[in-house]
């Protein structure tokens, strides 16, 4: 017998069929629970099914969804980040801050708006792979600190006014659809999905979080990877702090709070797993839909925001059940 | 009187018998050492004793009335104490803490900690421990922590104390001073089975040598002045009716060179060997003796503080996995769950792992392409799943074959497997002991690392022996006996 290996690359056809399907593997049963809340408020509201409505969702959407791609990535290498929030609260305020008090040009400070976002993430990283945090330590500390320096910019104080050109990328919707924020989006998600599904190193991810060990043994550079993640994960904060200042027309250091939660409830209820290892941008969009369409649908009938809390929670307790519970069966 | 008397124990775990029909008497005061190769059923046999498993049939007597512990906590209430080879203390609570954990002394509603630190220290001053109870055990060495065990056991009425490989760990002068203590507390009336692999031990402390063989009793000798040949006759036997496949001889051409290797966490000094192309290399010792941190070594998973490997006469890059990948050494790891599959991720994933920079083209790693790389090996290799199918539903032996194809396919140089065929049944067995044939005979050097000594000699070319982090010697296959190995070994 010998066992020289024969590297065929003899395609099975039916896996060329299955691509197509494949497009949303794993996010199947959230996507169910969406179309099904849809239904509802369909049923429930006569504004909930107008285009207008539905570009509102995606427009509300935008923000989170950003962030939500982000931790996909850190939450399927198994870790966790909890400083989202508070990096896009201090990469909004140093899109705010720097051309008002030192005449920072636009384009730069909101270069350097995502910039520190990517740099906070570094940080957050080099303190798992170096420093040996556990990811919820390392991220709850950079939560604090990043926080705390978005109100020293500015003393606490907001920032309003940004250049008619920045505001028109939120508002302005190109062939009466597609704001240009909305498109960054969409691109970010199928760049993200495209990585994760069809580019090697995406791959590598979901072997680090199933397990890091035999990642490690298999070759995978996995402290580089870990570092590249969460680096991932604090640039997509700082675009998300610049798609909300064009929205808001303004920065706030209060900006962004608890947002990493929602991100990591999207991410959760889209069926990744917290232990790491499964998990996929079709899912997380789907999750982060969700949680669009029930803030959105909810105030459609008149719920107060103090109960959609509530609603908000049991739907996460009862997506992430259902999961754990198909996944056994 | 006996204090433990054992009648036909016989356990078997699924399709394989571990013990058959065991008869064991242990007397007051006495110490009975039990010896046996790794999975001679020793462990078996201890845990049957403790209450952590029952026997499948056989009786069992404690002081004449019949024993039949329902739990741990019942073989202690009748007076028995299992001090393991790795400590089970809490290592940030108190010395007297851990002495009486679970049943802390209390007085008018709190912790009676006079008292409990009282007894706690007369227990250890009478073991020849001199530290306060009232220290955390963190921080004690083994021999202390080990005496903490035992002043644990003594302190809920322990007569009969089992220590399994109680010197693994121990130095020689704690040795001697472990065995004053059990001396003394056998002259008190207090019973041992004692569990190990050093066979001079035995002689300075049993009364009794009972030696087990693929869960059968094979010897009884009443008297601890056995010559270690005969114990080790007994240990090892004959050989039993395994099939391993013909070997062809190797190459002359040396593969990978290693030099004066030394583990920067002291598992092991100063190993040198070479392996040739086409060559078995055995890796054999006890467990502990730094088999598989010298491997884990080679294949890049741990530092190294000096030496050198080169490969095919070029120096290897040491302390990286992806660089001794890179350079056609590649290994299968002892730990099959923990580090050589992703036990959720598919078998297709799985084996693409290690595997990206040949299937991928300029980064992209397509499904399909996965999918037909997968399909072959798991035809080429035998394993019993499909491509979607995730690890966690394959047996031992079909894991373990995930993890031996997904290197196959990259056609190393050194391959290198620890524990091959731990907890495989015998089918699986045999067919990984035609992959290690097939490498060889391919061409490529491979180490095998095994507690079972019949596989070493049934596979290897060449023996190597560890003992405690030391190379005891490198013997060729003739001159490699059961014998000669376990002498080198145990020494």
């Amino acid at each position: 017998m010998s066992l020289q290996p024969a590297l065929s690359a003899k395609a099975i056809p039916a896996a060329r069929r299955r691509s197509l399907a494949s497009l949303l593997s794993g996010a199947q049963g959230p996507l169910i629970g969406l179309v099904l809340l849809c239904v509802v408020f369909a049923l429930t509201t006569n504004v909930f099914l107008t285009l207008r409505n539905a570009l509102n969702v995606v427009d509300q959407v935008t923000t989170l969804g950003i962030l939500a791609l982000g931790m996909t990535g850190v939450i399927i290498i198994g870790g966790i980040d909890l400083s989202v929030g508070s990096i896009l609260a201090l990469s909004i305020m140093v899109l705010g801050w720097l051309p008002q008090q030192y005449g920072v040009p636009f384009p730069l400070a909101l270069l350097l708006c995502i910039l520190t976002g990517g740099l906070c993430g570094i940080v957050n990283g080099l303190l798992v792979t170096r420093a040996r945090l556990p990811a919820f330590i390392a991220t709850l500390t950079m939560m604090s600190v990043a926080r705390g320096l978005a109100n020293i910019t500015t003393d606490g104080q907001q920032v309003v006014g940004y250049p008619d050109w920045f505001t028109a990328l939120a508002t302005e919707r190109h062939l009466g659809i597609l704001s240009a924020t909305v498109g960054l989006f969409v691109a970010l998600s199928l760049g993200a999905w495209v990585f994760l599904r069809y580019r090697a190193t995406g791959r590598s991810l979901y072997a680090i979080g199933g397990s890091a060990e035999v990642a490690r043994l298999a070759g995978i550079p996995v402290r580089k990877l870990t570092v590249a993640v969460y680096a991932a994960s604090g640039l997509l904060a700082g675009v998300a702090a610049a798609v909300m200042a064009a929205r808001l027309d303004s920065s706030q250091p209060s900006a962004g709070l608890g947002y990493e939660l929602d991100a990591i409830a999207a991410v959760v209820i889209g069926g990744a797993s917290l232990s790491g290892g499964i998990g996929s941008i079709a899912g997380t969009v789907v999750g982060v839909f969700i949680i669009g369409v029930l803030h959105n649908g909810l105030n459609l009938v008149g719920i107060s925001p103090f109960i959609q809390q509530v609603v908000i929670g049991v739907v996460i307790a009862v997506a992430v059940t259902f999961d754990t519970l198909r996944r056994k069966a | 009187m006996a204090r433990l008397s054992l009648r036909g124990i016989t356990k078997s775990y699924g399709a394989v018998t571990v013990l058959h029909g065991i008869d064991l008497d242990v007397r007051d005061g006495e110490l009975v050492a039990l010896l046996g190769e790794n999975g001679a059923g020793k462990s078996t046999l201890s845990s049957i004793v403790s209450g952590l498993t029952p026997p499948d049939s056989g009786t069992m007597s404690w002081e004449g009335a019949p024993y039949a512990p329902a739990s741990p906590g019942d073989a202690i209430r009748h007076g028995l104490g299992l001090i393991h080879q790795e400590m089970r203390l809490l290592p940030d609570l108190s010395i007297a803490e851990n002495v009486f954990v679970g049943r802390l002394p209390m007085r008018n509603g709190a912790i009676d900690r006079a008292f409990m630190n009282r007894r706690a220290g007369e227990h250890l001053r009478a073991l020849g421990l001199d530290v306060s109870p009232s220290r955390p055990v963190r921080g004690l060495s083994v021999a202390a922590q080990q005496q903490v065990e035992i002043a644990k056991a003594l302190t809920l009425g322990a007569r009969l104390l089992i220590l399994d490989e109680p010197t693994a760990a121990l130095g020689l002068a704690e040795t001697q001073q472990l065995f004053a203590q059990i001396r003394r507390l056998k002259a008190e009336g207090v019973s041992f089975i004692y569990v190990s692999h050093r066979l001079e031990e035995i002689a300075q402390i049993a009364d009794r040598v009972v030696v087990l063989r693929d869960g059968h009793l094979v010897a009884t000798h009443d008297t601890a002045q056995v010559p270690v040949s005969t114990l080790l006759r007994d240990m090892v036997g004959r050989a039993i009716d395994r099939i391993f496949p013909e070997m062809r001889p190797p190459s002359d051409r040396a593969v990978i060179r290693i030099e004066g290797l030394t583990s920067a966490a002291g598992a092991f000094r100063d190993i040198g060997f070479s392996v040739r192309a086409g060559e078995v290399f055995g890796i054999a010792g006890i467990v502990g003796a730094g088999r598989t941190e010298l491997v884990r070594a080679i294949a890049g998973a741990d530092p190294v503080a000096s030496g050198t490997i080169t490969l095919d006469g070029d120096a290897l890059r040491l302390g990286r996995p992806d660089e001794a990948i890179r350079r056609g050494i590649v290994l299968v790891p002892e730990d099959r769950k923990g580090q050589g599959v992703v036990l959720d991720h598919s078998i297709a994933d799985n084996l693409a792992l290690g595997n990206a920079d040949r299937l991928s083209r300029r980064g992209w790693l397509l499904p399909e392409t996965v999918t037909a790389f997968a399909s072959g090996l798991v035809q080429r290799l035998g394993v019993k799943g499909r491509p979607e199918q995730s690890a966690r539903s394959l047996s031992g032996g079909n894991q373990q074959k995930v993890v031996i194809a997904r290197w196959v396919a990259r056609n190393p140089r050194v391959f290198i497997l620890d524990e091959p065929t731990r907890g495989i049944d015998m089918g699986a067995r045999a067919a990984i002991y035609d992959v290690i044939a097939a490498l060889a005979a391919d061409g490529m050097a491979v180490i095998v690392v095994s507690s079972d000594l019949e596989e070493v000699l049934g596979l290897a070319h060449t023996v190597m022996v560890l003992a405690r982090g030391r190379q005891m010697g490198v013997l060729p296959r003739d001159a490699a006996s059961n014998v000669r190995v376990m002498e080198l070994a145990t020494a």
